[in-house]
């Protein structure tokens, strides 16, 4: 990421282990402190993570709530591998679960092809939205650090109103849209996993090929190193902001659109956000500064963490949304420790 | 007009302003110094946490007010030393510690009280009313000001303090040396990462006083996440105002009026999931709208510098 480590004398004296590796045994030191604060063995504690994450009974959960979480670690990587944050995430998975929601219910076809067009509709409809923010950069200056995390509240306001009163559907008394049609529902696979396992493990290949492989993930890359390079490089960057933020927003879309269409069939205000799939995905993908491969790995090794600590919950008490807090100590350690051999004066 | 401007509505929009304010001035002497502070929001959560649970401890909110402060400080050490001694990215460090923040403080919620969402208790004692009866049939700024918490009497003496110590004392000129020039200032023998350092130690506490006026000044409650996005539009305020702490007041007055109006239209019958965006699209408007008149100005030094792996502007601009 940055330019080569200059001979600094506290840098040359020193050696490094793995980072990831160091970051993880202080969270889980830190982490420990807390679970003992609250008079639970941390031991215990983890050795419920872990065999909730990965005993053979509960790898399909792990793997349902992978999908989303990977899906969003992808949304984060792919505008912060060209060195751009896409705070918004949020907003997007929700304009991609209400349109999806609204696809399915409503247009009236042969089960598949509506599902089809629903996943289009949603990836179509929260890239747009997610382009805006780039727009907003390029051609206003405003900073897309910063919109694209406001442009969520209206997002996540407005799919609420919508949802609460227009396509409420009545029969329930909750905050949700009718049933999605079941030939519109997308085929479930194995108890909780269905067709959006495949579909998330398929664009994190196809990422990684175009990173790795095409000249649009190198010139990808090449900003994410040097904006200014890429510019003299002739690389079109107001247009490759707009297009990247597209991607990153129509993924975010399609996590939305495959929840609804894949577990919930239905938009159901408020329970889309509540598992913070976006900020998990984002901090996985900082994990690995935008490095694809990196962002999926540590993706999956939150998604176990999480599904880990609902075990943990269930069998010692101790709150899981210690997981969050595990997995922010983790980022500001590397965050902290990452600096530390920078020379930048 | 005067249908519209009710004391009602200044009551609640200089209510409103109180936190946004606080929490800008944080952000406007970090940007000073060149720390490019976006963990407000985690700083207020901090605070407002930290002061539900000092007023629930010493039966005081000066208690539950020191507590937020001293929390809110402990917890901006991270970003103090993160981004200068370690010379970590202010902007993964300010993610992580939005995230740690939301994180911790619903595990202690639930720990601590063992409840989960929102915590109240009558042992929690809110911040006093000032109640000036002399001036309360003022129109405007009288109906604005005549019952609220010396917090918000506070938050605008600091505006004045902080623009008078800014740009009328020796230490004001080291402060924005140490921001603008950091080489030069190191020359005349200023320390400038123990400026920094304090410099963001005293904003968090600035910032955990807004934590306090949140989940201690109008209500005795603290709920998770109940931020809601405040920390951003004082990011926000802080780019607009351009690190300037009276303009940026100008931009939380916008603000906060748009929070008041949106609990007003709540009233008359709109939906509040739709009158609850209001400010963010006014800010969203402000940010547009102050770019078309002075071109690309808007994009701090620090902003830019901000972005991480994007090295192209800000090493330039720090030599």
């Amino acid at each position: 990421m940055s330019a080569a480590p200059q001979p600094d004398a506290r840098a040359l004296s020193r050696w490094r282990p793995p980072s990831a590796a160091i970051a993880i045994l202080f969270a889980a030191l830190v982490g420990g402190a807390l679970v003992l604060a609250s008079g639970v063995n941390p031991a215990e504690a983890y050795a419920q993570i872990f065999m909730g994450a990965f005993a053979l009974d509960n790898w399909p959960n792990t793997l349902n709530w992978a999908t989303p979480l990977v899906g969003m670690t992808l949304v984060a990587a792919i505008p912060l591998r060209g060195g751009m944050i896409n705070l918004g995430g949020d907003g997007q998975l929700i304009i991609g679960a209400l349109v999806a929601a609204i696809v399915a219910i409503y247009l009236p076809g042969p089960g598949p092809l509506v599902a089809i067009a629903a996943l289009i509709a949603a990836a179509v409809a929260a890239g747009l939205y997610a382009a805006l923010a780039a727009w907003g950069e390029t051609r206003h200056g405003v900073p897309m650090l910063i919109s694209s995390l406001l442009l969520s509240y209206p997002a996540v306001g407005v799919a609420s109103y919508i949802v609460r009163f227009p396509l409420r559907d009545t029969t329930t008394g909750l905050p949700q849209t009718a049933l999605v049609p079941e030939g519109a529902r997308l085929m479930a696979l194995n108890g909780v996993l269905n067709v959006g396992l495949i579909l998330i493990a398929a664009i994190a290949a196809l990422v990684l090929f175009v990173d790795r492989r095409t000249v649009v993930g190198y010139e990808l890359h090449m900003r994410g190193i040097n904006l200014r390079f890429a510019g003299y490089g002739g690389v079109r960057l107001d247009r490759q902001a707009m297009r990247i933020m597209f991607v990153s927003g129509a993924i975010a879309g399609l996590v939305g659109a495959i929840i609804v269409l894949g577990s919930q069939f239905r938009f159901i205000d408020d329970v889309l956000l509540t598992p913070s799939y976006t900020w998990s995905g984002l901090m996985a993908a900082l994990l690995a500064n935008g490095e694809p491969a990196g962002a999926i790995l540590a993706g999956l090794f939150f998604a176990a963490l999480q599904t880990g600590g609902f075990a943990m919950q269930r069998e010692t008490s101790v709150p899981r949304v210690l997981t969050m807090v595990l997995q922010s100590i983790v980022i500001l350690f590397l965050a902290v420790r990452h600096g530390a051999g920078k020379s930048r004066e | 007009m005067s249908g519209l401007i009710t004391p009602f509505l200044m009551q609640s929009a200089v209510q409103a302003i109180t936190p946004i304010l606080l929490a800008s001035l944080a952000g406007v002497l970090c940007g000073r110094v060149g720390v490019f502070n976006m963990a407000l929001e985690g700083q207020m959560l901090i605070g407002a946490f930290a002061g539900v649970v000092g007023s629930y401890v010493t039966h005081s909110a000066a208690g539950g007010v020191a507590a937020a402060m001293l929390a809110a400080v402990v917890f901006s050490l991270i970003l103090a030393y993160g981004a200068t001694i370690f010379r970590g990215d202010s902007v993964v460090i300010c993610i992580g510690m939005n995230l740690l923040a939301s994180g911790l403080t619903a595990y202690l919620l639930r720990v601590m009280f063992g409840v989960s969402g929102t915590f109240s208790d009558p042992a929690i004692v809110s911040l006093a009313k000032i109640r000036i009866t002399a001036i309360q049939d003022i129109p405007i700024v009288g109906w604005g000001f005549a019952r609220q918490t010396p917090l918000t009497w506070a938050a605008w003496a600091l505006v004045a303090i902080v623009s008078v110590v800014l740009f009328k004392t020796p230490l004001g000129l080291r402060l924005r040396g140490v921001g603008e020039q950091p080489d030069a200032a190191e020359t005349l023998g200023i320390d400038v990462r123990a400026y920094r350092v304090v410099t963001v130690l005293v904003a968090g506490a600035l910032a955990g006083l807004a934590g306090a006026q949140l989940s201690l000044g109008a209500v005795s409650v603290f709920a998770e996440d109940m931020t809601a996005g405040r920390g951003w539009i004082a990011v926000v305020a802080v780019m607009l105002g351009r690190r300037n702490p009276l303009y940026a007041a100008a931009a939380c007055v916008l603000f906060g009026f748009a929070d008041a109006f949106s609990v007003k239209l709540q009233s008359q019958g709109l939906p509040n999931q739709l009158t609850d965006i209001s400010p963010y699209v006014v800010t969203l408007a402000a940010l547009v709208l102050s770019h078309r008149r002075r071109t690309r100005a808007l994009v701090s030094p620090e902003v830019a510098a901000a972005t991480p792996g994007g090295m192209a502007e800000p090493q330039a601009d720090a030599r």
